[in-house]
């Protein structure tokens, strides 16, 4: 007990450390570098992977409908906050659409959490009772179902049809997404630490085995599936902050598909590995790997294949490396903690030693 | 009567559409048939066939470009499946179905870079790009061709798996993997046929559905990919003659509700279908029953 109270003391003062280190690295270099805008778009991707992480890595369900529920949080935040003198101009071609109010932002992230768990919950209901690649399929489907109903004319007054939504509240400081994504991230680590969460892993490891000890396997499968749902709808919400315009075509499957493959990276079952591989994932398809796009002169030679998208190409090339040869990720199923990383590190100078 | 002359262009249009949808879902039926996979990037190798076949006819004639372009395809068929998935034979369902998830992103990737992300314009295949008029529907005599020419691969496939040796090892590894293994059973050839014969499918169906439309780009393939898995799965998933019928079914209903003026939704009701035909009846139209072991 003790052990563990000192690790939380640790980590709330790691976590007060980081806050103030990216206060001081705001008032010191100018907000549209590089660095930030990784920085506020990786936060926003580690709380999305999470958020998936928890159903695939966690309760072994393996989903695909995460870009339908950012989709449903990010237009609900949009709709509920677009100033109401804005609205005329938005909704053009809707007489100014039907919603006629405006909520302040904080509680437009909180209905969109909300909404994404409602749908998560009426969906849930049959799909749940799917197995393996059947539930992929299913919530994969019903996430093209969401986008085509956003889509459709009839609804334009609400959602604006396939038009752009825009001029909703933003955030500015870096401190925003840090702060809304370190609350969530903390739920969710609560979740995985309670009875819940413990249920969630049996339910992975074993099904079976996991009813006979007498959990309520659907009961489990909803509320992983709902309490995931929300924190992406949370993040499709911050997602459309950070963008500061949103549109149906940004969600397809591609999105799940690149939330998975961050999940995988980072180790399935691991917290701490979805935040590291979301950071590194944004870093290297927005920054590092940028070079590769432009082409480039050695002296008069030209350095070949060079060029736009080329990238991308590096990029996945990296990623089928790590599914094929490195399948635990950088994490595997366990947590970066730093006793491990002190105890390795004594360890090796007691063998030094010895 | 004026209301079938309405209809009968769409009709028309969705008969060949299922045909195309049929000749990738039997990619995916056999696929799954025999390695329990759900091949997310065969929807990819579908649409690299078209760009195979806008890249070989700008140099070539038609009578090389064609037969190259198919196989060039099957040749991706087949490296991607030892590449990608002979690997991971003895890890979890999770891992294989992840490495072709990643499959698709590589090949979607690698295609933008080739093309530069700009839509690509079709060649124009004299004869079946040649319009043709059946009971006042103008059309393209490719629709005709398509389910026709469906219909002859499917029972050509059907001889090669009900009375050749090779076929008897399909129905063997799909029946029972281990089993089959242990019977000596070269699982290894077995797998490969299977993906040489989808990517074939596939590359036939792709030049096809390209006729119909003027330009190729990506991300054009993912959506008939999915809907023609969704038909492997409504047929029963593993049973050919089960993914045609599908095919034919979801590329006739979806047009029908484009008639209806209901376009926005003709892909979502594919999946709607999906999503009820899984509830109601999981092993679909012509599957087996599965019984579920401790």
């Amino acid at each position: 007990m003790n052990t563990k109270k000192r690790g939380l003391v640790i980590g709330l003062i790691l976590l007060a450390l980081l806050f103030a280190g990216l206060y001081i690295l705001e008032n010191t270099i100018s907000s549209s570098t590089m660095l930030i805008t990784i920085l506020k778009k990786g936060v926003i991707y580690a709380l999305i992977a999470v958020s998936m992480n928890l159903l695939n890595g966690f309760t072994g369900l393996f989903s695909l409908g995460q870009a339908g529920f950012m989709l449903i949080g990010a237009y609900t935040y949009a709709i509920l906050t677009i100033p109401v003198n804005m609205r005329g101009m938005i909704y053009q071609y809707y007489d100014g659409g039907i919603v006629q109010f405006a909520l302040p932002a904080i509680i437009g992230i909180l209905c969109a959490g909300l909404l994404a768990a409602f749908f998560a919950f009426l969906v849930g209901l049959p799909v749940l009772r799917l197995k393996s690649d059947y539930l992929a399929i299913a919530t994969l489907g019903f996430a093209e179902i969401i986008r085509a109903i956003i889509q459709y004319e009839g609804l334009g007054p609400l959602t604006n049809g396939s038009n752009l939504l825009r001029r909703f509240p933003t955030f500015q400081s870096v401190l925003y997404p840090f702060a809304a994504a370190a609350i969530c991230i903390g739920a969710i680590l609560l979740l995985i630490n309670s009875t819940y969460g413990r249920a969630f892993k049996a339910i992975r490891d074993d099904e079976v085995a996991a009813e006979a000890m007498g959990i309520n396997l659907f009961f489990h499968k909803q509320l992983s599936f709902v309490v995931s749902s929300f924190f992406a709808g949370i993040g499709g919400a911050l997602l459309a902050m950070y963008q500061g315009s949103i549109q149906v075509a940004t969600f397809k499957s591609a999105m799940t598909y690149e939330i998975l493959l961050i999940v995988v990276i980072g180790g399935m079952g691991s917290v701490t590995g979805s935040v590291i591989a979301s950071f590194l994932f944004v870093a290297s398809s927005e920054w590092w790997l940028r070079f590769l796009d432009n082409e480039m002169f050695i002296g008069t030679f030209q350095v070949p294949l060079l060029r736009s998208g080329f990238r991308m190409v590096v990029f996945s090339v990296i990623i089928m490396a790590v599914v094929l040869f490195y399948r635990r990720g950088i994490m595997g199923d366990k947590e970066f903690s730093l006793t491990r990383v002190r105890n390795r590190l004594l360890n090796r100078k007691a063998g030094r030693n010895a | 009567m004026n209301g079938f002359e309405r209809l009968f262009p769409y009709l028309l249009a969705g008969v060949s559409v299922g045909g195309q949808y049929a000749l990738i879902a039997i990619g995916y039926t056999m696929v799954y048939g025999i390695l329990r996979l759900i091949n997310f990037a065969h929807g990819d190798i579908f649409t690299v066939a078209g760009f195979f076949m806008v890249y070989m006819s700008a140099t070539m004639p038609l009578v090389v470009s064609i037969p190259l372009t198919i196989i060039l395809t099957v040749l991706l068929g087949f490296t991607v499946e030892r590449v990608a998935y002979k690997p991971l034979r003895e890890a979890p369902r999770m891992s294989i179905m992840i490495s072709a998830i990643g499959v698709s992103y590589l090949l979607q990737n690698l295609m933008w870079y080739v093309t530069g992300g700009l839509a690509k314009q079709y060649p124009v295949l004299p004869w079946l790009s040649n319009s043709v008029t059946i009971l006042s529907a103008t059309t393209k005599i490719v629709t005709i061709v398509t389910p026709l020419l469906t219909v002859a691969l499917v029972l050509l496939l059907l001889q090669l798996i009900n009375h050749t040796k090779t076929g008897m090892a399909m129905r063997a590894v799909s029946r029972d993997f281990e089993t089959a293994k242990l019977m000596g059973i070269k699982i290894d050839r077995v797998i490969s046929i299977s993906f040489i014969i989808g990517s074939f499918l596939a590359a036939a169906g792709s030049l096809l559905y390209f006729t119909n439309y003027p330009t190729v780009t990506p991300t054009v393939g993912a959506m008939p990919g999915l809907k023609a898995f969704v038909a492997a799965v409504f047929g029963g998933i593993g049973s050919i003659p089960g993914a045609v019928v599908g095919a034919f079914l979801i590329g006739i209903s979806e047009n029908l509700i484009k008639a209806f003026g209901y376009s926005t939704f003709s892909d979502a009701f594919t999946f709607a279908l999906l999503i009820v035909i899984l509830l109601v009846r999981p092993t679909g139209l012509f599957g087996e029953k599965t019984i579920d072991k401790v």
